[in-house]
């Protein structure tokens, strides 16, 4: 009796899994994309491209700020890390952690292209990124801070890192700007900004992770074995200093480790915006 | 014929007697090279599975703390402000003093029992023993190079003939290859500054019921040891002689720039808040406080009795009366047991030393 009870509780449970993975796949991409297999894997790109406004983004330009300010950028980079793409069916797929890391700096153009593999072929459509790294990898010893989070490292680590208050820095603008009044510690009127902060080991301290969210509207990179989706997304330097806050680089010329760092992390979630994607190669 | 075959047997014994002494003698020539625990110390909070210490890394660890290779110009050593016979610390400054004489923001703390250490410096802005030793090679008022910089020099002495350094050699003989990695270079420091351990004070044996009849407390040490436990244990508590806390003590402002932990967290409430360091070995760590304010003993306790000043972040502990109230044979008596911290055999075990 009580056999035939459990027989029948797994042929049931059978049943109820059988149908609603054939329901599901009922609404996955293959439903819209018959050519969809999502045993099969392929590559996803994505582009992050800094702009100014309508121009696109050179360093040791002149820009204006909303502040009336002129400015120029001699220095620009930026972590991006834990990367999920979210296809039109509603299944996520998450980049492996140890993969997720990337340094995009503007004098260097090969950093600004991402290429994700192992992507199961889907129609992607929302992709999320931390800009900068997650509290827990600040946290790590050395050992697991490899590739672009190696501190020991010019061009990657080395640069992006407070060893005095232990922690990367997320995001890293410097320049210089007619306005800023020279000072002896600051002859040639430079800004400085390095914003990181993970919100601290053993005391809360101000944490500027920031994830954004970004939807590619009525378009989708569509992963194939055969073919790589380029996403491109710009972020733009205007915005760092007005996406909410009205920054001036005359009243702050210096932003590191202070809670006012906030403010600017505040302004770049709205700097990242989706532009465009190219489905047939670029 | 049966007696034949007793010594036979008795033969056989003692051959094998002897063939195992021998061999015990020969498997066990010296003790196992390795991290231990005092039998007084709690567990350690540095993961030693991560990185366990091999005589090879540490050799190298040592080698690398007492080079001047890991600073800018190769005059400055960790060894330089971290000397052995003053626990670790730069005896006589108050300020520590750096590359190209530049004085640095406060006193070198002393490097023993870092095993057991949750946090690092004054300020506890780093929280990985592997962590920290990039800060000093990479401030400009210390070492003033950067880690890249010191990993090539390392790099680039491959091939050196004795009595020069061949480092990836030695990096090989610790990891296998001759790869020199951030990991592995921070991976050694940590070796060697795990291995100064300092466990075997008088107060030490007195924990231990190890004490011979020299090494006993005196009345006067014990005296002391009743007046800490009731008016300094509450902060420099446990057998480490620190909660690991960071606290105001009151001290007068000195340099109004060095907020202490407040430089790290940014939050008011740690203004002027600096670790509670640890008390062992105080009697050759002076002089004093984060900034090296006070040459002696005397003068720290002078402080806890007359110098107290009240302030915003001031320690609960010390609020109420803004003074410990103690008169000088009771002072004397701290005094006394604080120096039963003395670990002379730390001071002077010749494998940390430099030569």
């Amino acid at each position: 009796m009580n056999t035939k009870f459990n027989f029948s509780k797994i042929a049931f449970l059978a049943f109820f899994i059988a149908f609603s993975t054939a329901l599901s796949s009922c609404k996955k991409d293959s439903d819209t994309d018959p050519e969809i297999d999502p045993n099969k894997k392929g590559m996803v790109e994505i582009k992050f491209d800094n702009i100014a406004g309508q121009d696109d983004f050179a360093l040791n330009t002149n820009y204006t700020n909303a502040a009336g300010e002129t400015f120029k950028v001699d220095m620009l980079q930026y972590y991006i890390s834990n990367i999920v793409l979210k296809s039109e069916s509603g299944s996520e797929y998450v980049v492996p952690q140890e993969e997720s890391y990337f340094l995009i700096k503007e004098h260097d153009a090969a950093t600004q292209l991402i290429q994700l593999s192992d992507i199961p072929e889907g129609n992607y459509n929302e992709v999320t990124f931390t800009v900068g790294v997650d509290s827990l990898r600040n946290t790590m010893s050395p050992a697991e801070r490899t590739g672009v989070l190696d501190i020991g490292v010019e061009g990657a680590g080395k640069e992006m890192y407070w060893s005095w208050n232990s922690g990367y820095i997320f995001f890293k603008m410097e320049g210089s700007s007619p306005q800023i009044t020279p000072t002896t510690n600051n002859p040639n009127g430079k800004f400085y900004y390095h914003i990181g902060g993970f919100g601290g080991y053993d005391a809360p301290t101000f944490n500027n992770i920031r994830t954004i969210t970004l939807s590619l509207g009525r378009d989708a990179a569509k992963a194939r074995e055969e073919a790589m989706p380029s996403i491109h997304i710009v972020m733009d330097i205007l915005k760092v200093l007005e996406g909410t806050t009205k920054i001036s680089l005359k009243e702050y010329p210096v932003v590191m480790g202070n809670p006012f760092s906030l403010k600017v992390s505040e302004n770049y979630m709205k700097a990242f915006e989706y532009h465009h994607v190219h489905n047939e190669g670029h | 014929m049966k007696k034949h075959f007793l010594y036979k047997i008795l033969l056989v014994f003692t051959i094998s007697i002897l063939f195992f002494s021998c061999q015990k003698e020969d498997a066990n020539p010296k003790e196992k090279f390795e991290f231990k625990t005092p039998s007084n110390f709690p567990e350690p909070i540095y993961d030693l599975k991560e990185n366990p210490v091999t005589l090879e890394g540490f050799e190298l660890g040592k080698k690398l703390f007492y080079t001047g290779m890991l600073s800018r110009d190769g005059t400055v050593s960790c060894g330089s402000c971290h000397a052995q016979t003053s626990g670790f610390t730069q005896h006589g400054h108050d300020l520590s003093h750096g590359i190209d004489d530049k004085l640095t923001l406060r006193n070198s703390l002393p490097i023993q029992n870092l095993a057991w250490s949750k946090n690092f410096f004054w300020d506890g802005g780093v929280f990985h023993l592997d962590l920290f030793a990039i800060a000093p090679i990479e401030a400009d008022n210390e070492m003033g190079e950067t880690l890249p910089n010191v990993l090539q020099k390392l790099r680039d002495t491959e091939g050196l003939q004795s009595p020069k350094t061949d480092y990836p050699l030695l990096f090989e003989k610790t990891f296998g290859t001759k790869e020199i990695t951030t990991d592995r270079f921070l991976k050694a420091l940590s070796q060697f500054q795990l291995m100064c351990i300092s466990a075997n004070s008088r107060y030490d044996k007195h924990v231990r019921n190890e004490s011979t009849n020299e090494e006993k407390l005196t009345t006067q040490e014990l005296k002391g040891l009743e007046l800490f436990e009731q008016n300094c244990s509450n902060c420099h508590s446990t057998i480490l002689f620190t909660d690991q806390s960071y606290r105001n003590n009151g001290l007068k402002i000195g340099n109004p720039n060095d907020t202490g932990r407040h430089r790290i967290t940014q939050n008011d409430e740690d203004k002027f808040k600096f670790k509670v360091p640890s008390l062992r070995n105080v009697e050759v760590t002076r002089p004093y406080m984060h900034d090296g304010r006070f040459r002696n003993l005397e003068a720290v306790l002078d402080h806890y009795t007359d110098g107290i000043q009240d302030s915003e972040t001031l320690d609960e502990s010390l609020k109420s009366k803004l003074k410990i109230e103690l008169n000088q044979e009771e002072k004397e008596a701290i005094i006394a047991f604080l120096k039963t911290l003395t670990d002379e055999e730390f001071l002077s075990n010749p494998i940390l030393s430099e030569f």
